[in-house]
């Protein structure tokens, strides 16, 4: 116990105040004192908290244990690291890497918060939106104040660490990029003479050929939480514009969204749309092979299509997102993309960082074994290189990839509250229940609206 | 809570032995007493000073329960968790009562205990172990009752937890993680009923069903008051079956189900603390009132 008080500093000394005056008061006190001093402790931190964002004090470098929250896909980036630096002596723990906006680490984090110890020291998630909150309740340490140089920082995407940016101040290191693209099967779309679309009108048009000529066939699926990140934000549906660090402005009914969500149902209806999950079990045994295109983020050919629905080498070609006719400003979406955060409670920032630092730029882990576009430049260059001579494609993936890396529309932002969990509570319900996404837009609205309100934001339309 | 009702439940049966074991008994009670102020008690008071300040630890007065009520959850948490109950309460008096009627007919022909074992064994899961289990039993395509699922007309796990099946759900899961004790103690009361008073009601012609109308259920009357008080308090706080079906499916069902969840978000997710102290002191006392009627309406405490 004493230890733990020591370790966190200023703090301590009251906290520890508290807790002897509270142990006088005898035998059966005891167990009320550690009560009581986990109430004390509790108000103490959240007094504290204020100040917390811009003044970032360390702890006391005591060293020891490195504690890594990864998820289960990143759990092979962590054990590399481990196995090549045997020294460094590493906790590893995987967690749901708050998937779908399952809000674990920051629940977490304000449990570790009010009882002043317990924070991992780097953490993998796979939201873009963890510094929404994670920066006001003092979790993140800055990266550009003196920990990682600038020199560095500079090898990034353009704009990839945008989410992780607060007034200047980097909190967060983008993982990958998360570009949507155009997946499809290349062996089928050769053997049943079709062409990649290149619009979304030619994309509904092929989507209802295959239903009529090759039934049971799919051309996409949406019965994914991050379906309106795949093809909403795609289509420029103003469902999430961040306008200021709390306002956002929500309009679900555009022409644009309507647009968007009638090609969904108009396909969900012939069925050539999945609603099922590409990670359940129900689409992983039915659909596996059954897939003819899917629009999907740059992650898709690793993680969906080689790992999860063995899609044999040599079928899976990588197109273009479609875009509507007529529209001169291509646009993409974005599917997550993980960030990596580092502690500011870190007891062992050197190893922390150093951590940090490998597992987001070497090639050894981004370039060579990640299976998500690295959002390092240099680690990309080698990761594309090696996905095109993988022989794993059919077609060359590095140019619609790379294309589509600088398309991601902008007007599509990040908040605190999960677009994802929205997303799979008041639209998929409705859609098996057999109700058209168009109809259930003005319940998107609203529900987005009422979560905004809920996180403190300012809503506009 | 639960373990504080259940102790008060036993010592009258021995008075003498007792008295006689006064000291040892002072001993275990103490024990019990420690353990009780430093979880039940310590925390229940803390959570009142909570819901009446706020996060500065000044007086607040009402707010954080007008903050909570207008919540946009608030409500419909609240209107689910009202149905749930009705479901709940309803399948544990009557399917708890008949299968423990079921099981004290079966005494005399030797499979009691097995059955009896049977029927305790789901609770000997720990809580969140059971729900898993229902996550599986759930999905149709790796449920071992897929065909039931596929022929009421669920052929997918979405159409399974569609939100208006989530009450019925919910109840199935507890009602199959709960009440196989609930019908070991009720069966131990059916025991304590006088053979002499079964006997001579089966002299008098009473059937099977006249003597359960008549003679068992109002003689377990207390017991059956004794376990809708607790299930209604436990029923209230209804939170890791919809949590983890909110997991399980991604999302889509079991998001802010209950008060209980509410009560979390604000906690963990708006980091309101107070807030979410404002709704747990709500369920304590709606759970007070509802055991005051119960107790004052049925006379829980009049000797026998």
């Amino acid at each position: 116990m004493k230890t733990k008080f020591r370790a966190l500093g200023a703090q301590g000394t009251s906290r520890r105040r508290v807790r002897t005056r509270l142990l006088a008061i005898g035998a059966v006190g005891a167990v009320l004192a550690l009560g009581t001093a986990a109430c004390g402790s509790s108000s103490g931190k959240s007094s504290a908290k204020p100040g917390a964002p811009s003044s970032f004090k360390t702890a006391d470098q005591t060293g020891g244990t490195l504690t890594v929250w990864v998820d289960s896909t990143r759990l092979a980036a962590a054990q590399l690291y481990q196995k090549n630096n045997p020294s460094v002596k590493m906790n590893i723990v995987t967690y749901d890497g708050d998937a779908n906006g399952s809000n674990y680490l920051q629940t977490k984090v304000n449990l570790f918060n009010r009882s002043g110890n317990g924070w991992p020291d780097v953490v993998f998630s796979t939201q873009n939106n963890e510094t929404t909150w994670a920066v006001q309740a003092g979790f993140t340490a800055p990266l550009n104040k003196g920990l990682i140089p600038q020199a560095t920082l500079d090898g990034w995407a353009t704009g990839a660490n945008t989410p992780c940016t607060v007034d200047g101040t980097i909190y967060c290191l983008r993982n990958d990029l998360s570009q949507t693209v155009l997946w499809y099967n290349d062996k089928l779309m050769k053997q049943w003479g079709y062409q990649v679309p290149a619009t979304w009108e030619d994309y509904q048009a092929l989507g209802q050929k295959v239903a009529t000529e090759h039934p049971g066939y799919l051309v996409g699926s949406a019965g994914d939480s991050f379906a309106p990140e795949i093809y909403m934000w795609a289509g420029k549906c103003g469902a999430n514009e961040v306008t200021g660090p709390k306002a956002v402005k929500v309009n679900t009914t555009s022409e644009a969204c309507t647009k968007m969500a009638t090609l969904l149902d108009t396909l969900t209806a012939n069925k050539t749309m999945s609603t099922a999950s590409v990670f359940s079990t129900d689409f992983q045994k039915n659909a596996a092979d059954k897939v003819l295109m899917m629009p999907g983020p740059a992650w898709f050919g690793g993680a969906v299509f080689q790992s999860g629905l063995k899609t044999p080498a040599g079928q899976l070609g990588v197109a273009p997102m479609p875009q509507w006719a007529g529209d001169s400003s291509p646009s993409v979406g974005n599917v997550g993309g993980g960030t990596w955060l580092l502690s500011a409670h870190s007891k062992n920032l050197k190893a922390a960082t150093d951590f940090l630092t490998w597992v987001t730029t070497s090639d050894d882990y981004q370039g060579k074994l990640a299976p998500g576009y690295p959002a390092y430049g240099a680690a990309a260059k080698t990761w594309l290189a090696a996905q095109s001579t993988s022989g794993y494609y059919a077609n060359d993936p590095a140019p619609a990839l790379t294309a589509a890396a600088n398309q991601v529309w902008p007007g599509w932002g990040y908040t605190q509250y999960s677009q994802e969990a929205i997303w799979a509570a008041t639209i998929t319900p409705g859609v098996t229940a057999h109700k058209t996404i168009v109809s259930l837009l003005p319940a998107w609205q609203k529900a987005i609206e009422n979560y905004a309100k809920a996180a403190g934001y300012q809503v506009g339309q | 809570m639960t373990a504080g009702t259940h102790q008060q439940a036993g010592p009258e049966r021995a008075p003498r032995r007792a008295l006689r074991l006064g000291r040892a008994g002072h001993g275990f009670v103490a024990a019990y007493v420690v353990l009780l102020i430093a979880f039940g008690v310590m925390p229940t008071v803390y959570a009142i000073y909570l819901a009446f300040t706020n996060a500065g630890d000044s007086f607040s007065g009402l707010s954080n329960f007008t903050t909570a009520a207008s919540d946009f959850r608030y409500l419909p948490a609240i209107g689910h968790i009202a149905l749930y109950l009705v479901f709940w309460l309803v399948a544990l008096v009557v399917f708890v009562v008949g299968l423990a009627l079921m099981l004290h007919r079966l005494a005399s022909r030797g499979v009691s205990t097995t059955v009896r074992f049977l029927f305790y064994i789901p609770g000997a899961l720990a809580g969140a172990a059971s729900v898993m289990v229902w996550l599986f039993m759930l999905d149709p395509t790796v449920s071992p009752v897929s065909f039931l699922l596929r022929g009421l007309g669920m052929p997918t796990f979405g159409d399974v937890v569609a939100p208006g099946h989530l009450p019925v759900l919910f109840t199935l899961i507890a009602f199959w993680t709960g009440a196989g004790g609930w019908i070991v103690v009720m069966f131990g009361a059916l025991n304590n009923i006088s053979s002499e008073i079964l006997e001579s009601a089966r002299l008098d012609g009473a059937s099977a069903w006249q003597t359960a109308r008549r003679i068992q259920i109002p003689m377990l009357r207390k017991w059956i008051v004794y376990m809708v008080i607790l299930a209604f308090a436990g029923g209230t706080q209804l939170f890791v079956e919809p949590t983890l079906l909110s997991q399980a499916s991604v999302g889509v069902a079991g998001r802010d189900y209950s008060p209980n969840q509410l009560s979390y978000d604000f906690a963990f997710q708006n980091n309101d603390l107070n807030t979410a102290a404002a709704i747990s002191v709500e369920l304590l006392l709606v759970g007070l009132i509802v055991a005051a009627v119960f107790v004052a309406r049925s006379g829980f405490f009049d000797a026998d």
